[in-house]
């Protein structure tokens, strides 16, 4: 089976673009042109560099000793929480300034929930000198203050979006708004693996650097490029999709992706997509998607703002569907408690995305001579509030 | 004869009104469409409401949200408009997005269009592609009339593609925008309406977005068959209720 995008945009029935005809020419335009400009070797060289110079890449995989003895298995942490910015967003937004420079747009809009991929856009727009604009939901602004503080201190424009429950959802609709309205020189850099094809798949491609590199540096460490499992957590999916990206098609590698359950799958107050969600079309594709039998997209809920998303990537739509992956739902709880195992353990404090995958070792037995790659994907440090008040610290 | 076609053969401009279904309660839906037709409408798109419509402006935001919170879906709209041709003769479309069309089957959705007397529909989100590929032959078979937009960014090529798939108006949009969000029109419209008139399309064109008052009305039937106003309507009937329909239509065709 191909686990890749195809020549149509989908992934198996999933992707596609479902967008409104006063799209269709910013769409297009990035479809005929984001292969050619991605393979040309100016483009891979400014890329390859900013990454390593700027971003600092590659980022280490480390073997998490501690944590392996715990649960006596072998479990190495890809440490994307050490890149410039602070988590796996910013190889996508590197990625996209510089497509976005190649097609000559001269303003970059975005979208935001917990602001990491704000923070990483408005970044990248300092860094290129271009105008920058971030949509972020209005409840979202009020909880994620220091990073709203680092997108104004970074030059970019926050913009409220005030419909809907102004949450990452709304501030998509918002940014696809804006977009309509601004056809000719504005490029929209979407943070997640979703949105009308190319969008999936651009974003795959940027993130993939990141099993690009945990191949080589598993055959440096325990001399095959192949791991047992690879672990990410899913909310829209990009640093998933980065981290199964080579391994797709090696079948004795097991994908496992962890969802964020909330309150529990069947609380009413979860983000656990691949079990709640049902087919559907949700920001310009066909995906898996939360919403009520009428068609209406409903509100997700997840401590962690990253995951707080109703849909997810068409690519792990139909990793789901096909059985390819594994999908896991774990709790606020869960995911508070392997956060703070970790701090003590490995001296790491991870964003509580990243710990949603890192819960799932209390759930999961794996053998001791498995080898367990997880994409640690952020750092906790914007999380820090949320850690005070769940521990009371 | 498909009563879109029927009207668009009529000699006159044509005024076409939106308004979201459910706003602003849950039952002005019938007496909002038998009103506008008293008053000279000749077409009306019925909005379905959507939790995230992509393509609109505040207004019509806040409306679907309100229309949602009163509770209007797909099964409540197509029951409040089951005897609708008993008193209605004008053209009806639907128009809304694609997801609660396609979780009610979009086949299941077109007969139940036929059997009330719909005939047509407008679904900003359904690319031109993937309705001829996946439901073109489904509209087809119920009758339907399947809208299509057009924008000042559509290519030439991309707009006699998108004529030759349509049968019925081609909605043009009236510049980059989301719904409400003009006011007026520049030289930069005028010189897109005559750029698309002087094509010589086989569909007649139907303008939209922007269209608010008597002024932009005349403007744009200048160069179009007719036009379409939404979210002027939805303030209108948000500030002074759905019981001052006249006044509004007086103050666009007058």
């Amino acid at each position: 089976m191909n686990y890749n995008v195809n020549d149509k945009g989908y992934y198996g029935e999933f992707g596609g673009a479902y967008i409104p005809e006063m799209l269709y020419p910013n769409v297009e335009e990035l479809r005929q042109n984001y292969l050619k400009v991605m393979t040309e070797p100016d483009f891979k060289a400014e890329f390859d560099k900013l990454l390593k110079d700027y971003v600092g890449r590659p980022s280490p995989l480390y073997f998490a000793k501690r944590l392996s003895e715990k649960y006596n298995t072998k479990i190495y942490l890809k440490r994307e929480d050490l890149n410039h910015t602070g988590a796996h967003k910013i190889n996508n937004t590197i990625g996209q300034i510089l497509m976005a420079k190649r097609l000559g747009k001269t303003r970059i809009i975005a979208e935001t929930g917990a602001g990491q991929h704000g923070v990483a856009t408005a970044t990248v727009c300092a860094l290129m000198g271009l105008e920058c604009i971030v949509y972020m939901g209005e409840i979202d602004i009020a909880r994620q203050a220091p990073n709203v503080a680092r997108m104004k201190m970074l030059g970019a424009t926050v913009v409220p979006a005030k419909s809907g429950s102004r949450t990452l959802k709304d501030a998509t609709n918002e940014a696809i708004r804006d977009w309509i309205s601004n056809p000719v020189n504005t490029h929209y850099i979407i943070g997640s693996a979703i949105g009308p094809h190319p969008y999936p798949d651009m974003v795959t491609r940027f993130q993939a650097v990141i099993s690009e590199e945990i191949k080589w540096q598993l055959k440096e460490q325990e001399g095959r490029e192949n791991p047992d499992y690879v672990v990410a957590c899913i909310g829209g999916g990009s640093n998933a999709a980065g981290t199964y990206y080579h391994y797709l098609h090696e079948k004795d590698v097991n994908i496992i992706a962890v969802e964020a359950a909330g309150h529990g799958v069947d609380s009413g107050e979860s983000a656990a997509t691949s079990i709640l969600g049902k087919e559907g079309i949700i920001h310009g594709c066909k995906t898996l998607l939360m919403q009520t039998k009428d068609g209406q997209i409903t509100e997700p809920y997840s401590i962690s703002a990253g995951l707080d998303y109703p849909g997810v990537g068409p690519m792990h739509a139909h990793l789901c569907k096909s059985g390819r992956a594994e999908f896991m739902a774990m709790t606020d709880d869960q995911a508070m408690k392997a956060g703070l195992d970790l701090c003590k353990l490995e001296g790491i404090i991870p964003a509580i995305e990243s710990s949603h995958a890192l819960a799932i070792f209390e759930e999961k037995t794996f053998k001791p001579t498995d080898v367990v790659v997880v994409s640690l994907s952020g750092r906790g440090d914007k999380d820090l509030q949320n850690y005070i008040e769940y521990f009371n610290i | 004869m498909n009563r879109i076609n029927k009207k668009l053969s009529e000699d006159k401009k044509l005024l076409s009104i939106y308004f979201t279904a459910g706003y602003p309660n849950i039952d002005d839906t019938v007496s909002i469409i038998q009103d506008l037709e008293k008053n000279g409408v000749d077409m009306i798109e019925i909005g379905l409401p959507f939790s995230d419509p992509l393509a609109d402006g505040p207004t019509i935001q806040a409306s679907s949200t309100q229309a949602l919170k009163n509770g209007m879906t797909t099964e409540v709209l197509f029951d409040q408009l089951k005897e609708i041709r008993k008193s209605v003769n004008i053209p009806l479309i639907i128009m809304g997005y694609f997801n609660p069309m396609f979780q009610y089957g979009v086949e299941a959705f077109c007969k139940k269009c036929q059997e009330i007397g719909i005939d047509g529909l407008i679904i900003p989100d359904l690319p031109v592609d993937v309705y001829h590929e996946q439901y073109q032959a489904i509209f087809e078979q119920y009758r339907l009339r399947n809208i299509f937009l057009i924008t000042p960014q559509t290519s030439d090529e991309r707009i006699r593609y998108i004529d030759s798939i349509s049968n019925g108006f081609i909605y043009m949009v009236s510049s980059a925008s989301t719904t409400g969000s003009q006011t007026g029109f520049g030289d930069e419209q005028t010189n897109y309406f005559k750029r698309i008139a002087d094509m010589k399309l086989i569909n007649p064109q139907i303008i939209g977005f922007g269209i608010s008052d008597n002024e932009t009305f005349t403007q744009a039937t200048q160069y179009a068959k007719g036009a379409i106003i939404g979210s002027a309507f939805v303030k209108h009937v948000t500030q002074e209720g759905s019981k001052s329909i006249d006044s509004f239509v007086k103050t666009i065709l007058n």
